[in-house]
């Protein structure tokens, strides 16, 4: 029998068992514990700090005369956000479809792969290198290479997106999943808990804040490669308006697809952020 | 009184010897330990830090398998978790995903069968965490978290409950408060309890029976009986007899810690131990 000294000494305190653990970008507490604003007070000079910044851009913009295709103040963009939305409308819905589709199944075959690998140490160690260069390679590299195979369509954006987005949720997840905790294992196994009890009632609970974690950069990474697809090949999507709006220098309506992008990616931030302080607030 | 002798013990250990096989060689952890437990009686078992308290105390409960000798509860080896031991752990172990009811229910989750209500309600309230069952473990102070852990132990109903320095994360108040909490449930229920812990104080004052471990690899060094009634008060603990007592495993455990590393061990069988 394989048996390990039991040891309880990791963390100190019982009270608190997220503390002990790394922090690092990648930890859901890192952003998590960012600062809540208290008061109305708060609000306000938040506001008026946007309304200094952006309102001086715009008068040092006009000030200086600089030109609309070099940068064009905020007051235009925003008009051009109003004015072209329409028309920029139906190309969010396709950079969505290729999202969500391709995080969908990259998140869903990185889960069950990390899922699956943790519970083997020896296959995980052979399988690590590969998820490395998954991982460090842009997928934005292969893109060419799909659209030679499978055409302009949503087809190579998606594989791109899935790619993209499966190694990050891979290998955080598998972090988590790797978070035994000796006691609470014994815990499951003093009631007789079968192997997959023991997953589903405790390693999969413990690895939900890293799961979470590696969601929200799939689900990041994947917006980038989206767009980043769509730039490359295709007539469709917001990368495909950014090309065709610099190629026409039409500056304002350009900041404003930049606009909806910065804003896709703080929504997804935002769900992720609410989902974690639903289910694995008790971590941070 | 001469219990265990005549009885047959609740829970007998049998010469049970624990290799761990660790990178850096194997260690041995226990080396033909032997400890009878009767029914309804409460033991310690102290010793030098590292001697295998916790070892013993898993081996007992089925959590790690035994490289020889045997566990037996009710004259029956065990070979593996049994539902009619339940374990406190150290540190609470509640899951901090899960409130207190849910982290209650757990086990009978685990077992699939419907949670006894009533006996859970009796519990809480014994234990004084009425109402607190929507807490999650981080909300509750280490001697609650410790509380709610031995209710969950004890809401299957174990004949045996096996508690691992149960309350050596907690400050000398709260940890007589629990001592005493133990008790009371022991005279309510009756429950045979083996007890590890590092305070010399907590074992007389909860103990029929106090074992000395050996330093490692460990072995049952020597036992001494507590004959103070039931329930005690904590005015027992300031009697000469007590302080006496105290003083004797004191002394057993410093000389335990202080023996020169078994180089005379005579366990022929166990040559290739590389400590």
């Amino acid at each position: 029998m394989s048996d390990t000294i039991p040891e309880f000494s990791k963390s100190k305190s019982g009270a608190k068992s997220g503390d002990g653990h790394e922090v690092s970008l990648t930890n859901l507490s890192a952003f998590a514990s960012g600062p809540g604003i208290k008061s109305g007070k708060e609000v306000a000079a938040i506001l008026a700090v946007a309304v200094i910044i952006i309102g001086g851009i715009e008068l040092a913009l006009r000030l200086f005369h600089v030109p609309l295709y070099i940068m064009p103040p905020p007051s235009s963009i925003a008009y051009a956000l109003f004015d072209e939305f329409p028309l920029i409308a139906p190309h969010l819905g396709y950079t969505l479809v290729e999202l969500v589709s391709g995080f969908a199944i990259g998140a869903v075959i990185g889960l069950i792969l990390a899922a699956v690998i943790t519970q083997f140490p020896f296959a995980e160690k052979i399988v690590a290198p590969y998820i490395l260069l998954l991982v460090t390679t842009p997928m934005l590299a292969l893109v060419p290479l799909l659209i030679l195979r499978f055409g302009f369509g949503y087809t190579p954006r998606i594989i791109a997106v899935a790619l993209a987005a499966g190694p990050m949720v891979m290998i955080n997840a598998a972090t988590g999943f790797r978070r035994v905790d000796s006691a609470k294992i014994a815990l499951a196994r003093s009631y007789g808990a079968s192997t997959l009890q023991i997953f589903w009632k405790i390693r999969a609970p413990m690895a939900l804040p890293m799961i979470l974690v590696g969601l929200m950069i799939g689900a990041i990474f994947g917006l980038l490669t989206a767009v980043g697809a769509e730039m490359v090949g295709g007539g469709f999507g917001l990368g495909n308006r950014l090309t065709t709006y610099s190629s026409m220098i039409q500056m304002p309506q350009f900041f404003a697809v930049v606009l909806i992008l910065s804003t896709l990616g703080i929504l997804i931030y935002v769900l992720f952020f609410l989902i974690g302080k639903k289910w694995a607030s008790w971590e941070a | 009184m001469n219990t265990g002798d005549a009885k047959k013990p609740k829970l007998g250990v049998q010469a049970a010897t624990k290799i761990y096989h660790t990178a850096s060689g194997d260690l041995l952890a226990l080396d033909r330990c032997s400890l009878d437990v009767s029914a309804n009686e409460i033991v310690s078992i102290v010793g030098p830090s590292g001697c295998g308290k916790t070892t013993l105390l898993w081996s007992m409960s089925g959590l790690h398998s035994l490289t020889s000798g045997e566990i037996r509860l009710d004259g029956k080896a065990i070979t593996g978790p049994h539902p009619d031991i339940g374990i406190v752990f150290q540190e609470a172990n509640l899951l901090p995903w899960r409130n207190l009811d849910a982290n209650i229910r757990f086990p009978f989750e685990i077992k699939g069968e419907k949670p006894d209500r009533a006996w859970i309600a009796h519990l809480l309230n014994r234990v004084g965490l009425d109402g607190f069952g929507g807490k999650f473990p981080r909300e509750l102070s280490g001697g609650m978290q410790q509380r709610a852990a031995i209710v969950r132990a004890l809401a299957l109903k174990p004949s045996v409950l096996l508690m691992d320095e149960p309350f050596g994360a907690l400050d000398s108040f709260t940890r007589e408060e629990m001592n005493r909490l133990v008790e009371e449930i022991w005279l309510d229920t009756k429950t045979t309890i083996v007890f590890i812990t590092h305070s010399i104080e907590e074992a007389i004052f909860l103990s029929d029976r106090v074992v000395v471990l050996s330093a490692r690899p460990g072995r049952v060094a020597k036992e001494y009986r507590v004959p103070f009634p039931r329930p005690r008060s904590l005015e027992i603990m300031a009697t000469k007899e007590v302080f006496d007592l105290t003083n004797r495993i004191k002394m057993d455990i410093v000389g335990e810690r202080t023996r020169p590393k078994a180089p005379e061990r005579p366990s022929a069988e166990i040559v290739r131990i590389r400590p």
